[in-house]
């Protein structure tokens, strides 16, 4: 992290004054031909890999029949009370967490700056092995968490998979474990772009911990702090790995999220449409987020 | 109370908590870690884990061996699925690296559909990755790509390539546009501003866009699972989860892959932790 100063002290000049636009508004023959030709490959992934995979799933779920069996399976209802809880409470909690640590990781003392390279390490480490590890920590008695908690306080730990509300919330933990750390990064990169002023304005006029947050941090990057929050968002609902892993859904897909619900029903139980219908019934409630997101990534106060 | 020893109290205070917090923060990142450690240091299949054990009474390297010479029937292609591993991982980092700079180019640069790129590339998290996956599976096939390396990277660069651009638009609004004018002005192509100007000075976030889709490629593990059904063509991320599906349990097998697997993207993010830092503050100031 120790060149990220210098960095911003070497910001271009040009950075906040008014633009000229060097590229004509109105590009012609072999510049607007290039510029096709560099949109071209990504234009041709979208097509490829999105918008005709998306189309093909719709047309896939298009009969209505599909739904009436969703909703007449109780599995489906409680993996949409799951998937609420484990997007609402992993991802603000992780957000949030997120943001106070950045906070914590700007102190300057070199205890701190050796402990976030090891702070990095569980977003560095492949999902798989960390989720296994997860699993094999809480696997029952003989897991690492209650085997420490009985030998250091000679108290069982609980059986974290049978019960449903305790395996939601592994689930949960093991997230933010795993995904805290990016956002933090993210975090500490807007906190470093406030200008120092700020907080020395804020100081001398008698702003403590507290109320600088409320006052200068938070204003400065809420608009950051949303973009981060829909995006996760958006990746959370397509959540497949954690809870494929950690709990494995256990105990008796009471645990299940959409993701996982929905592979089960295509793979497992062979019906790809159904599989598809259960995603797809998340596009109500992604698609004004993803709205939501578009607009306020083009608002000007992401520029800090 | 007079008014110094209240402040040294308070100072002394926030000093105890920020220790705390180090150290639960140490704890709770490394205490998965330490788990796979301990599994894996086992010398015999499946003890530690069933006896509640938190110190390895015996560490033996035994497992690492096994691995690495391929001597157990569960692990008898690990240097090949390492193989498609980094290969998946690699050309997803310099496909997404390339797509993204040269969309980011145009757009942000050239301003070619500026808007309209971006919004089209943020509708791919509208269907987040599992939810394509099962008509993926189906169009694999029609591409000619079932059962290829190729369809999972066509994947990853799918999801990567949306916060690739977008970084890479928000980061490219930090270098004025005064270059490109000041190139085309010395007779410099669309190209040759693309490739000397504007590359160069993308760097950081060119690279922190790239970490991001190596460890993307890494972590993703549904659609290798789904796609990739053949041993021969297998990645490591899905042999490890076979070990769930087999009824013999070497545990310290798995972990020791684990480790192993765990290992380059490591190397590789610390060893560019600079330029990630500088290109997401850069990303996160444009």
């Amino acid at each position: 992290m120790s060149s990220t100063p210098q960095v911003l002290t070497a910001r271009p000049a040009a950075l906040h004054r008014p633009r000229r636009p060097s590229w004509p508004r109105h590009l012609h023959g072999s510049e607007l031909a290039w510029a096709a030709a560099f949109v071209v490959p990504y234009a041709a992934v979208f097509l490829a890999f999105v918008v005709y995979p998306v189309a093909y799933g719709l047309w896939m779920a298009r009969e209505p029949s599909l739904y009436r069996d969703l909703l007449r399976d109780p599995l489906y209802g409680r993996t949409v009370v799951n998937t609420l809880l484990y997007v609402g409470l992993g991802v603000n909690l992780k957000m949030f967490l997120a943001l106070l640590l950045s906070g914590f990781f700007m102190r300057r003392r070199w205890w701190i700056k050796a402990l976030l390279p090891i702070y990095i390490l569980p977003w560095a480490l492949p999902a798989i092995p960390a989720f296994v590890s997860f699993h094999w920590m809480l696997i029952g008695e003989e897991g690492f968490v209650d085997s420490v908690l009985s030998a250091l306080f000679g108290i069982p730990g609980p059986i974290w998979f049978t019960h449903r509300w305790l395996a939601l919330g592994s689930n949960i933990v093991a997230y933010i474990w795993k995904w805290m750390p990016f956002w933090t990064l993210t975090f500490l990169a807007g906190r470093l772009a406030i200008p120092q002023e700020l907080y020395e304005a804020a100081a001398v006029d008698g702003a403590g911990g507290c109320r600088r947050f409320t006052h200068v941090i938070f204003p400065l990057l809420g608009t950051l702090y949303l973009v981060c929050t829909l995006l996760s968002t958006l990746w959370t609902v397509g959540d497949f790995t954690t809870v494929y892993l950690v709990s494995e859904g256990a105990p008796s897909y009471s645990t299940d999220v959409l993701a996982t619900l929905g592979i089960h029903y295509a793979f497992d139980a062979a019906q790809p449409a159904l599989g598809v219908a259960a995603v797809m019934s998340a596009l109500p409630v992604l698609i004004p987020i993803a709205i939501v997101l578009m607009r306020t990534v083009h608002t000007k106060e992401v520029q800090l | 109370m007079s008014v110094l020893p209240c402040h040294r109290l308070r100072r002394l205070l926030a000093e105890v908590a920020s220790v705390t917090l180090g150290i639960a923060l140490l704890i709770w990142s490394l205490a998965p870690v330490y788990n796979m450690l301990l599994i894996a240091l086992d010398r015999d299949e499946g003890d530690i884990e069933f006896e509640g054990l938190i110190w390895p009474p015996d560490p033996s390297l035994h497992s690492f061996r096994t691995v690495l010479t391929q001597g157990y029937w569960l692990v008898e292609d690990f240097w090949h699925q390492l193989g498609s591993s980094f290969f998946i991982g690699l050309m997803t980092m310099a496909l997404t690296v390339l797509i993204g700079s040269l969309a980011s180019f145009a757009f942000a640069r050239m301003r070619v559909g500026k808007r309209w790129v971006l919004n089209a590339s943020l509708f791919t998290y509208v269907v987040p990755a599992s939810f394509l996956v099962i008509p993926f599976s189906r169009l694999m096939a029609s591409y000619g790509l079932s059962n290829s390396r190729w369809a999972i990277i066509a994947a990853n660069v799918t999801f990567a390539g949306p916060y690739a651009i977008l970084i890479l638009q928000k980061y490219a609004t930090l270098i004025p546009i005064e270059l490109d004018e000041a190139a085309r002005v010395d007779g410099a192509s669309v190209v040759q501003v693309y490739r000397r100007v504007y590359v160069p000075l993308m760097t950081p976030a060119l690279v922190a866009v790239g970490t991001f889709a190596l460890l993307l490629a890494w972590n993703e593990y549904l659609y290798q699972y789904v796609l990739l059904s053949s041993t021969r063509n297998m990645t490591v991320a899905v042999a490890i989860a076979q070990f769930f599906n087999s009824d013999e349990a070497p545990w310290n097998y798995m972990m020791a892959i684990a480790i192993i697997y765990s290992v380059p993207p490591i190397v590789i993010f610390y060893a560019l932790r600079r330029y990630l830092a500088a290109g997401l503050s850069g990303a996160v100031r444009g």
